[in-house]
């Protein structure tokens, strides 16, 4: 047979590419469920990460079974909406209006009357998403821990916001002001804020991934006013 | 006797004198991308391994079918399909790493390395030395990786496979990380020493 032919050619390629196909395929669906398994590990090591908990290795799920005790979903009117909070799509969830949105709440006992209320987050810094979570104490209006993450930021630059040296200045930092919700601003040493809100210190070379937490922050824990208001009428 | 010897420079070779890194000057920006830390700098180190190996044997296998016109487009297809299945493993049982080394691994497809050793090897021989060739020029690449992580993640993190080996009463004393270190620039002056010392001991490896 000529091997130089079209015809020879085109069946290769066909071959070729099914039999590839059909390999990666079954790849694919057979280390699906581990897949899974690991992503959801890994998120939940994040959420825990934001109540400076760090579980051992191995011990992600067991520690996060023990500490959040219950999670469920708000609106932007801060009423509950049962549901499966933890497979919620925060990056589809955000870019909605205010009003069609389903917001995760993910609480966390770390002890006796001791409940945290971890809010995700998802925005944009330089090169791709960026995404975190808070934990907001019972009062509804100082944060207790953040945790910040990137896909691809510039190392030793944006990418220095997952660093506990940038997330731990959130730390006791207030988001209701007499009242208001007031995000906290992410600033240039020396910068004032505009509105009397607290701050912290952006990151040098890292402008637009900074000004992505910043947005992040006014973003979607905006929506969660009403729910952080109602914990405080809660609490007094 | 005459094909053992040739099989065994095939595994040999690449080691040294014809070490795909620091001879041949393929590969260098994975060599930069992926060893701040030792821990990604072995796990791509095997997984080019695996990936070359194997797409040599394919190669070498299917190599009197391929028709010639496309056959950089068959090479392409078969160390993808095999790139994307390490990719999946990874992801499956080392996931910490396989999120640090992120869109790396996807790149090893671009890795001069494997078209290279396809082309120039795996299309002319037989499965056997090819895939004995696969693992020299490999393993090849893992060393210098290997070698470029220990510097990189000692002087840099004062850490070894992420367990501290500096001691603490050396920061007492005012000792400091070298945070250059961390960054890629400095993966290719740790390069360019290795390639400084090889050529030193291999002088007839020095061009005129």
């Amino acid at each position: 047979m000529n091997k130089q032919s079209n015809v020879y050619t085109i069946i290769y390629i066909i071959i070729l590419v099914v039999v590839v196909g059909a390999a990666l395929a079954f790849t694919a669906l057979s280390l699906k469920p581990l897949q899974t398994e690991n992503a959801n590990a890994d998120k939940m090591k994040q959420i825990l990460a934001s109540v400076h908990v760090v579980p051992e290795k191995g011990a992600v799920i067991e520690d996060f079974n023990k500490y959040i005790t219950d999670m469920y979903m708000v609106n932007s009117e801060g009423q509950r909406i049962d549901g499966n909070a933890f497979d919620v799509n925060t990056s589809v969830e955000f870019k909605k209006p205010l009003a069609e949105r389903e917001m995760p709440v993910y609480e966390c006992t770390l002890g006796q009357d001791n409940v945290k209320y971890i809010l995700p987050m998802y925005g944009a810094g330089l090169w791709g998403p960026i995404w975190g979570y808070v934990a907001v104490n019972s009062d509804g209006s100082t944060i207790y821990g953040a945790y910040f993450a990137h896909q691809g930021e510039t190392p030793g630059l944006g990418a220095e916001i997952e660093k506990p040296a940038f997330s731990n200045q959130f730390n006791d930092k207030h988001l209701i002001k007499d009242g208001k919700f007031l995000p906290v601003a992410v600033l240039k040493a020396g910068q004032a804020p505009m509105n009397g809100e607290d701050y912290v210190d952006a990151i040098s070379g890292g402008t637009i991934t900074s000004k992505g937490v910043a947005s992040m922050i006014d973003d979607c824990l905006g929506g969660y006013t009403k729910f952080l208001e109602s914990l405080t009428t809660k609490a007094q | 006797m005459a094909t053992n010897n040739k099989n065994l420079s095939a595994l040999i070779n690449p080691l040294s004198k014809d070490n795909p890194v620091i001879v041949q000057i393929l590969g260098i920006c994975s060599c930069l991308a992926v060893t701040a830390k030792l821990e990604p700098a072995c796990v791509m180190g095997i997984s080019v391994i695996a990936v070359l190996a194997f797409s040599n044997v394919i190669i070498s296998f299917l190599r009197n079918t391929i028709p010639t016109n496309i056959r950089i487009i068959v090479q392409l297809v078969v160390v993808a399909g095999l790139v994307v299945i390490v990719n999946q493993l990874l992801m499956a049982y080392q996931y910490d790493v396989s999120k640090q080394l992120s869109v790396f691994i996807g790149l090893i497809v671009t890795n001069c390395i494997l078209m290279g050793r396809l082309e120039a090897f795996a299309m002319g021989n037989k499965p056997w030395p090819s895939f004995l060739d696969g693992i020299g020029n490999g393993v090849g690449y893992a060393i210098i990786l290997i070698i470029v992580a220990f510097f990189r993640e000692l002087l840099g993190s004062g850490t070894l496979w992420g367990v501290q080996i500096i001691p603490a009463s050396f920061y007492e004393q005012g000792y400091a990380n070298n945070g250059l270190m961390i960054l890629p620039p400095m993966a290719l002056i740790v390069v360019a020493c290795i390639i400084w010392i090889h050529r030193t001991y291999n002088k007839d490896l020095q061009e005129q």
